[in-house]
């Protein structure tokens, strides 16, 4: 079946997986991998077929739904951001050691140059912790390729498989062709009862089975064809490219011919006996890994010894930051091209708060209300909100995980900083908050939460978010006095009257939460275009 | 044929719209295109860019060397200069002069004219007002896009033809004014080639 559409690397994935037998995707939206998921949501194909594809409340209740799927021998894909497999690692390392029963993929989208993140952690070293098999692909053809091949490896080996991408794949738009159509698997249990049971005894047994695997999992690394060992008359140099890395190095040669002997790599584990011939034929190896130093620092060790491998570590290739056709010419000693430079007039243009966003009110009002204290009392988190921390706001002195604003906050005020104030979003609050609130109401923290509720997701650009309409109820369940929630309009025209109520939940010694409540400007605005074109 | 394309501009000004119209066109005639584009954070009102790339080989890099841009087409003025590290010095520089003002510390319109002016190729035109003048204000970045239109060595009618599958469920009115935006800033850099 010859048809070709035009899709974003995320785009590509879905597409992969509808046509490959998906009976479930479950995800959190993270930038860049939330398309994959909006692709399936939006697919006639996929709700047709009845493909389960609604967000989940976090990349771990996510990922555990995946491996319920894969239990019953359906296939399922999970997937999230980099830093979301962190949240999904305790499953995630353990579905290594269960294996898979219906094909499990779960896809890690990695933001190397931290475009949208906190960090530039690379997802290949999740795979090689979990000792499953990793895909790379280097483009969306290949990325919609290897889904098949990914659901096939994993139902053939019984493991789940990871599938890294990265931003430049994620949201760079090609053409792909498809392939046939797959039906979804029945309900089919595994063979072994005992095989998803991780009892000490039993998951003893599992370890041993994983162990012996990793020569499958090399094997097919060899021979699955994902893997290429390209011959070069120039043995000067041997090149290994790992994903997208491969199209920067086929850029500088127009023409397609490398001088060098090189290898692809799209699929690890690393392909040992490719490698071995590289290091044995060449004088020197340069390494292209878009991410960290994976397998230049397997082929350099600890020792310097090895100062023929070329790469990040010894800075033929910048250390860190996402690639380039530019950075891989300079590696290679071809020239560096460049027009002219910026003109010294151009300023930064940062992002910011929407004109018009809840956001601003809520921040205006705390602002306010703290200013009697010292600075630097804001614990906040990950979400539009966090833009809270440029000018002219400077409200915010805290963002580092999804959760982590009103732990902080509870630690600091468990010490003495009172008053120590969380900011956290709604879909945030569900995502990571809930247990960190728990833990302040049965410590009796003071602090003041403040959840900042727009109803929706909004910097992955407005998903349907997990604590509509139940955040009061939860927080009470949790045992925040009743007395001590408070509902706020950030709006201009009440702002005297917040920021009255923030300061006396400050002065309350124990856990109160307000809840300044307004929609999104962005999801409101889309409302109304959508309600605009329906008349 | 190869045509690497910056397309510049702010969060939310929908430089997207014009990549997916360009890209549509190229499919059509059968070209190769890859199309990097910013999600995320940026399109908060941040400076935002994509690098599209078409060619009638295979293309590898989804993004595009620095120095080798063909064109840069930038929807707004401040933002026309932030990549020129990436323009060939053969390119050409296609923009609007409409400023978007989301900073305290935006430079001065003079500043920035003077700035595209020492540029030995470009095209700057009003796309708001020459938007108005036809009377479809919101059809400003179709009007850019027929700026650029004689650059992009892709037969009109391919362009056209996007524009009526892309905007087509809006109707045939929204299509007419999109249609009739590109063909206006179309003919602002005909006159700016033809007096050379």
């Amino acid at each position: 079946m010859e048809q070709k559409l035009l899709l974003l690397g995320d785009e590509a994935i879905a597409q992969g997986a509808i046509d490959a037998g998906l009976s479930a995707i479950f995800a959190y939206p993270g930038t860049p991998s939330t398309e994959i998921t909006e692709y399936v949501q939006h697919s006639a194909q996929a709700t047709k077929t009845g493909i389960r594809s609604s967000w989940s409340a976090n990349e771990k209740t996510a990922m555990e739904a995946g491996l319920g799927v894969s239990y019953v021998g359906k296939r399922a894909m999970v997937c999230m951001k980099h830093v979301g497999l962190n949240v999904a690692a305790d499953a995630f390392i353990n579905a290594g050691m269960t294996g898979a029963n219906g094909g499990l993929i779960v896809v890690s989208a990695d933001d190397p140059s931290m475009h949208s993140s906190q960090n530039e952690q690379d997802s290949r070293f999740y795979g090689k912790f979990a000792m499953i098999p990793t895909l790379e692909p280097s483009n969306q053809q290949e990325a919609y390729d290897m889904v098949f091949y990914g659901f096939e490896l994993s139902e053939r080996l019984g493991t789940p498989v990871l599938f890294r991408i990265t931003t430049r794949l994620a949201h760079s738009r090609a053409a792909v062709s498809r392939r046939a159509v797959l039906p979804q698997n029945e309900i089919r249990l595994s063979s072994d009862l005992k095989q998803f049971i991780l009892l000490p005894a039993l998951a003893r047994k599992r370890y041993k089975g994983l162990l012996k695997s990793q020569a499958l999992f090399i094997d097919e690394s060899e021979n699955s064809g994902n893997n290429q060992y390209f011959e070069g008359p120039d043995k000067s140099l041997g090149i290994i490219a790992c994903g997208i890395a491969w199209n920067y190095l086929m850029e500088n040669y127009p023409d397609r011919v490398i001088p060098f002997p090189v290898i692809k790599i799209t699929q690890y584990p690393a392909p040992r006996n490719m490698i071995e011939k590289l290091v044995d034929e060449c004088k020197e190896v340069l390494l292209l890994e878009e991410g960290a130093p994976l397998i230049e620092e397997l082929l350099k060790g600890i020792l310097s010894k090895n100062l023929h491998i070329k790469g990040r570590l010894d800075g033929t290739v910048p250390r860190d930051g996402e690639l380039n056709p530019n950075i891989v010419a300079v590696a290679l000693g071809l020239e560096n091209t460049r027009g002219s430079e910026i003109p010294e007039i151009v300023v930064g243009r940062p992002p910011s708060l929407c004109m018009g966003c809840s956001h601003r009110d809520a921040y205006d009002a705390l602002g306010e209300a703290l200013a009697k204290y010292s600075k630097g009392r804001v614990f906040s988190d990950i979400g539009c909100y966090t833009l809270g921390a440029l000018e002219p706001f400077n409200a915010i002195n805290s963002c580092v995980d999804m959760g982590a604003s009103i732990t902080m906050a509870k630690g600091a005020a468990d010490v003495g900083f009172v008053p120590a104030i969380a900011v956290i979003g709604d879909s945030t609050f569900t995502h990571s908050g809930m247990t960190g609130l728990l833990d302040a109401v049965n410590d009796e923290s003071n602090i003041t939460v403040i959840i900042a509720d727009n109803s929706t997701t909004g910097m992955t650009g407005g998903q349907k978010s997990a604590a509509n309409g139940k955040i009061e109820a939860i927080c009470q369940a949790l045992g925040v006095e009743e007395a001590h929630i408070k509902v706020i309009k950030p709006l201009k025209k009440f702002h005297e009257e917040n920021v009255k109520i923030i300061q006396e939940e400050l002065d309350y010694a124990g856990v109160s939460v307000i809840i300044p409540r307004r929609e999104c400007i962005q999801t409101l605005n889309k409302k109304m275009r959508e309600k605009a074109k329906d008349k | 044929m190869k045509k690497d394309i910056i397309l510049a501009g702010v969060g939310g000004q929908g430089i997207l719209t014009i990549a997916a119209t360009i890209g549509w066109a190229a499919v059509e005639a059968g070209l190769f295109l890859k199309q990097a584009e910013v999600h995320g954070m940026s399109q908060r009102g941040g400076d935002v860019q994509s690098n599209l790339r078409l060619s009638d080989k295979d293309i590898a890099s989804d993004l595009i060397p620095f120095g080798k841009a063909d064109m840069i087409l930038s929807v707004e003025p401040l933002e026309s200069l932030r990549y020129l590290p990436m323009l060939s010095p053969k390119g050409w520089l296609i923009t609007n002069i409409e400023p978007f003002i989301n900073i305290p510390n935006y430079p001065e319109m003079d500043a920035i004219m003077a700035e595209i002016e020492k540029l030995p190729f470009f095209v700057a035109l009003d796309a708001e007002l020459i938007a108005k003048e036809i009377g479809s204000v919101r059809s400003a970045n179709m009007v850019m896009l027929g700026a650029a239109s004689p650059f992009l060595d892709i037969d009109y009618h391919f362009l056209e033809n996007a524009i009526s599958k892309l905007f087509g469920k809006k109707g045939d009115k929204i299509v007419g004014q999109n249609l009739e935006a590109m063909k206006a800033g179309r003919k602002v850099a005909e006159e700016k080639i033809g007096g050379r």
